[in-house]
């Protein structure tokens, strides 16, 4: 006689439920709506004439070019600032505590109201950052008004946001390296400096993967902070996939901003997915 | 459960809202700005002095590009307020207005709307819209005190235009106020210089229409871009161009912190609720172009006052929007922002007295042949990236035979989006 | 304390006020000035204090807009993430219990929920031939469906410390299937449970993107898309516009301080095992 089990499929069903209707069945339908020209009600098959756009039209080419940036300076900032900041923050500094708390806080806060204080402390001539710098005798940069330097400023305060959550995640990394690691190469000779490569690095790796994992695929799809400081501009200089596909949206391109999420998709998953099993795979060899 | 008790509430709402039957509000969509915020709070309270049934809510949308796009966003997904204001000619194409809006074409207003401005406010044969606001010119606003004292006139060429910069630049002044915090504003040279255009290659605008002009391939066409070119690169702008504002812009060109700036003449109406005193030393005259035999001025036709078919008080809504279009609306609008133009419904006078800058612009009215209407009113195709390729220009970021090249890529997707023949 | 440790920790508490609280100053006074005062951008002391008729202001501004923000974020919230605490509760116990074939398709499940961009114009056509397209309810579906994979991620680990033998025990007691999981399973969730309410609260709370494009509409309007288009209404007023930052930052500041000490252990828990 078959037992039923006491561990019941169908506590399964409400999520898939939900998840295949509102999820699922949307990313693959965006595959087929890819391939068309739609307006909501009518779509009409185009073939590959999004994508070519896409890859032809230097604004759209610049958005991916940008996304890939992007996320690759925010995540790389993070992880290495989180890991120092994490370091600096076990080693029982004063005002450990209310240091730890003092940096997670902007995580918590609103994106929006993130990028509109910012875009406002960086105006070119008013902003508080470029006044404090005319004070020190410093030609403030236009952070989001020179075309070279607005991806970069919106990086830099993404960062601002966000590093506290990689310090935290370090910071619970470091806490599972036992002290008997550091007392063993401290009776070796080694300096901080040797211990900080030689013990602390390799041992925080898990937590390395994580924060990278997942500040690149945040960074990949990064889409509020932009659209809060400088709408992708000046001109087209800070687009990202993400306000690329937005703007598309708007405009009643829903075809080509669908095809925009398939290149982001593929973007994040040619890029995140090797990613990770190297240093999965890295992980076992040690 | 919350999600029912809010059921409860709004059930509860509904029954009180059918109970008091005779009271209607409408909810009105502007664009933002002190000027057209003021005109319209006293358009409603004039209309709800003598309608006292109907109230009013109104709502704020930023303008260009971002404008256009909530705009045609709110009416695809049903969300659009009772009545809203929007560009006419090719924007108002745009909105797909058989499908989206109501059909005003028998509303007693139409009998007092002229002639001209209906066909930028008509599709299928119906007119969709009154005007709201005088026609507008599109060219350069200049501040008199400092032409005086530097002895410059007012330029027929471009070549006497980037002159005169040149002398406002030694002499220590921004010359030309840029605005691209306010994107939309980027777009002037291009745009404004349309009666150049025109002048030179007549039928440009049937050709664009049917894929057979280009900007990048018309010479006469590609000159805005390179004007624009011209002026960043010859450092005219002031210092925080990439992100002063449009009220900024007016507020230098009438303090004289910057002498020149490139605008449509609507900005009269920023200046009369920001600045009035500046309004008297502020003057106004056409884009030149290379030729000074043919100086004319770039018109735009008012925007228009529109419905959304799916409006639950379509009937409330377009007795209102009459009323918009009558000599007392005009009478109201010419008290809150003083005049800017020639008004498009009759019997609406200009006032002995008005702005320097409107008395510049009539001149160009009144003779023959020296206006000519804007390109987006003679053509449905419009890219909506022009407004950050100009950006790119004026930032110097693109030259201007690309930029050009990169608006004819731009303007197709909404052409084909359009369904237009020939694309 | 080490003097170098004790010395470090003030020249690491000056940077930190300096690049963490600065801006936070800003949005304060700005917040307080008045319209010129603000309009000017200046990090100044302010002259005067106008917080409390700045509020006033913000909060009545185009009819109280402001508090049915409150009450629409706060409804998409709590009700997001109860579905999410128990729907995900629960398949995370299915995927650590019971081991079979079926299991590593509910994980690719998951991990695509984790990675995959959501294709925004199709679920739009998805939630408006459901009937769903601006409505609070399908926000909350949406933000359910976003939300699960990360709290299945975070359960699952979670219910791998809790023994089987509390099952054993359960079904010997002649306990149904749900029985077990509601009475047995679920309270010993309870760090893991506090986290994701936590974590998914502030989450669900700041988005912006997804009711952005879900859920348009006057009536429907979230906190941070409120503050998003206060951006045209008060072009001119900044000192408004700050003031609204002010408010929409408190919620989460309270909720930090309460639950700091759970948060730090979630969201380590979880991540840190991968």
């Amino acid at each position: 006689m078959k037992r039923k089990s006491h561990y019941p499929y169908w506590f399964v069903f409400p999520a898939a439920v939900i998840f295949t209707t509102l999820f699922l069945v949307p990313s693959v339908a965006s595959l087929w709506f890819s391939f068309t020209r739609w307006d909501l009600f009518h779509a009409e098959y185009i073939g590959l004439e999004n994508f070519v756009q896409f890859f032809k039209e230097p604004f759209l080419v610049q958005g991916m070019v940008n996304t890939v940036i992007f996320a690759f300076v925010t995540s790389g900032m993070k992880t290495v600032l989180g890991l120092l900041l994490a370091v600096l923050l076990t080693s029982g500094i004063f005002a450990q505590g209310f240091l730890r708390i003092l940096v997670f806080f902007p995580v918590l806060v609103s994106t929006i109201g993130v990028g509109i204080t910012f875009t406002r402390l960086m105006h070119p001539t008013k902003g508080a950052i470029n006044i404090a710098l005319a004070h020190m005798g410093i030609d403030g940069p236009g952070w989001l008004t020179d075309p070279s330097l607005a991806l970069f400023s919106v990086a830099l305060v993404d960062v601002w946001k966000g590093v506290g959550l990689a310090t935290l995640i370090y910071i619970a990394g470091l806490a599972s390296i036992s002290p008997e690691y550091y007392e063993a190469s401290r009776i070796d000779g080694a300096t901080r400096l040797q211990q900080f490569w030689r013990v602390t690095v390799p041992l925080v790796r898990p937590a390395t993967v994580t924060v990278i994992t997942l500040s690149l695929i945040g960074g990949l799809r990064s889409f509020d902070i932009v659209w809060a400081m400088t709408k992708g501009g000046p001109g087209f200089s800070s687009d990202v996939l993400a306000s690329v596909i937005y703007k598309q949206y708007q405009a009643g391109f829903y075809g080509l901003s669908t095809a925009g999420n398939v290149i982001l998709f593929a973007l994040v998953a040619l890029i995140v997915i090797p990613l990770v099993s190297w240093m999965n795979r890295k992980e076992v060899e040690q | 459960m919350k999600l029912k008790y809010s059921g409860l509430v709004a059930a509860a709402m509904v029954a009180m809202a059918g109970a008091a039957q005779a009271e209607v509000t409408l909810s009105v969509l502007i664009d933002s700005g002190a000027d057209t915020e003021a005109v319209w709070a006293a358009l409603t309270e004039a209309y709800s002095a003598k309608n006292p049934d109907v109230s009013f809510d109104i709502e704020v949308r930023p303008g260009g590009a971002e404008g256009d796009n909530i705009i045609k966003t709110r009416l695809a997904t049903g969300e659009m307020t009772d009545v809203f204001t929007y560009n006419s000619g090719s924007l108002f194409q745009a909105l797909n207005p058989t499908e989206t809006l109501a059909d005003m074409s028998d509303l007693p207003a139409q009998e007092r709307v002229l002639d001209s401005f209906k066909p930028v406010v008509s599709a299928g044969g119906k007119v969709y819209g009154v005007p709201i606001g005088s026609a507008m010119g599109g060219g350069i606003f200049y501040h008199i005190p400092t032409y005086e004292e530097l002895g410059l006139s007012v330029p027929t060429t471009w070549a006497e235009f980037m002159d005169n910069n040149a002398k406002i630049k030694a002499a220590g002044k921004d010359a030309v106020a840029t605005t691209f915090g306010s994107t939309w504003t980027s777009q002037l040279f291009v745009l404004a210089d349309y009666f150049n255009v025109q002048a030179q290659v007549p039928d440009f605008a049937d050709r664009y229409t049917a894929n057979d002009a280009k900007y990048a391939s018309t010479p006469a066409a590609m000159r805005g871009f390179e004007h624009l070119q011209e002026v960043f690169e010859a450092g005219y702008m002031n210092a925080d161009f990439g992100a002063a504002t449009y009220d900024e812009g007016v507020l230098y060109v009438s303090t004289g912190e910057a002498v020149h700036y490139p605008m449509l003449t609507f900005a009269i109406g920023a200046m009369s609720q920001n600045n009035p005193e500046g309004l008297k030393e502020v003057g106004f005259f056409a884009q030149p172009g290379d030729d000074a035999s043919s100086n004319g001025l770039t018109v735009w036709m008012p925007g228009g006052v529109y419905i959304p078919a799916a409006s639950p008080h379509v009937e409330e809504a377009k007795k209102f929007v009459d009323f918009v279009a009558t000599v007392e609306g005009c009478d109201i609008q010419t008290a809150t922002n003083g005049f800017q133009g020639p008004y498009l419904v009759k019997g609406c006078e200009a006032p002995a007295d008005i702005p320097r800058a409107a008395a510049d612009m009539m001149p160009y009215f009144e003779a023959d042949g020296r206006t000519a209407p804007a390109l987006e009113f003679l053509s449905p195709v419009k890219g909506p990236a022009l407004e950050q390729i100009t950006v790119e220009v004026g930032s110097g970021i693109r030259g201007a035979a690309d930029a050009a090249a990169l608006y004819d890529q731009d303007v197709e997707k909404q052409a084909k989006q359009l369904g237009l023949p020939n694309w | 304390m080490s003097r170098r440790q004790l010395w470090t920790g003030i020249a690491a508490l000056c940077v930190s006020l300096f690049i963490f609280v600065v801006p936070f100053v800003f949005i304060l006074f700005m917040a307080v000035k008045d319209k010129r005062a603000a309009s000017k951008l200046e990090f100044s002391w302010p002259t005067e204090w106008h917080l409390w008729a700045n509020l006033i202001e913000v909060v009545e501004a185009r009819n109280y807009m402001l508090l049915l923000a409150y009450f629409n974020s706060t409804v998409i919230t709590v009700g997001a993430v109860s579905l999410i605490v128990i729907f995900s509760a629960m398949v995370g116990y299915i995927l650590q219990r019971r081991h079979s074939r079926w299991n590593s398709l509910i994980w690719a499940g998951v991990m695509a929920g984790l990675m995959v961009p959501p294709a925004v114009v199709p679920t739009i056509w998805v939630l408006q031939n459901l009937g769903l397209f601006k409505t609070i309810h399908g926000m909350v579906l949406i933000q359910t469906a976003y939300g699960l994979s990360f709290a299945i991620l975070l359960f699952r680990s979670f219910i791998s410390t809790i023994p089987r033998d509390l099952d054993e025990a359960a079904i010997i007691d002649g306990a149904k299937p749900l029985q077990i999981f509601f009475r047995v399973i679920l309270p010993l969730l309870k760090p893991a449970t506090v986290t994701i309410i936590v974590v998914q609260s502030i989450a669900i709370f700041n988005d912006f993107t997804n009711p952005l494009y879900y859920l348009p509409g006057k009536e429907n309007v979230t906190v941070q898309l409120t503050l998003f288009n206060f951006q045209s209404q008060f072009v001119s007023q900044l000192n408004l516009l700050f003031m609204n930052i002010l408010l929409i930052t408190i919620p989460p500041l309270i909720v930090y301080i309460f639950f700091n000490r759970q948060i730090v252990a979630g969201m380590t828990s979880g991540a840190v095992k991968g």
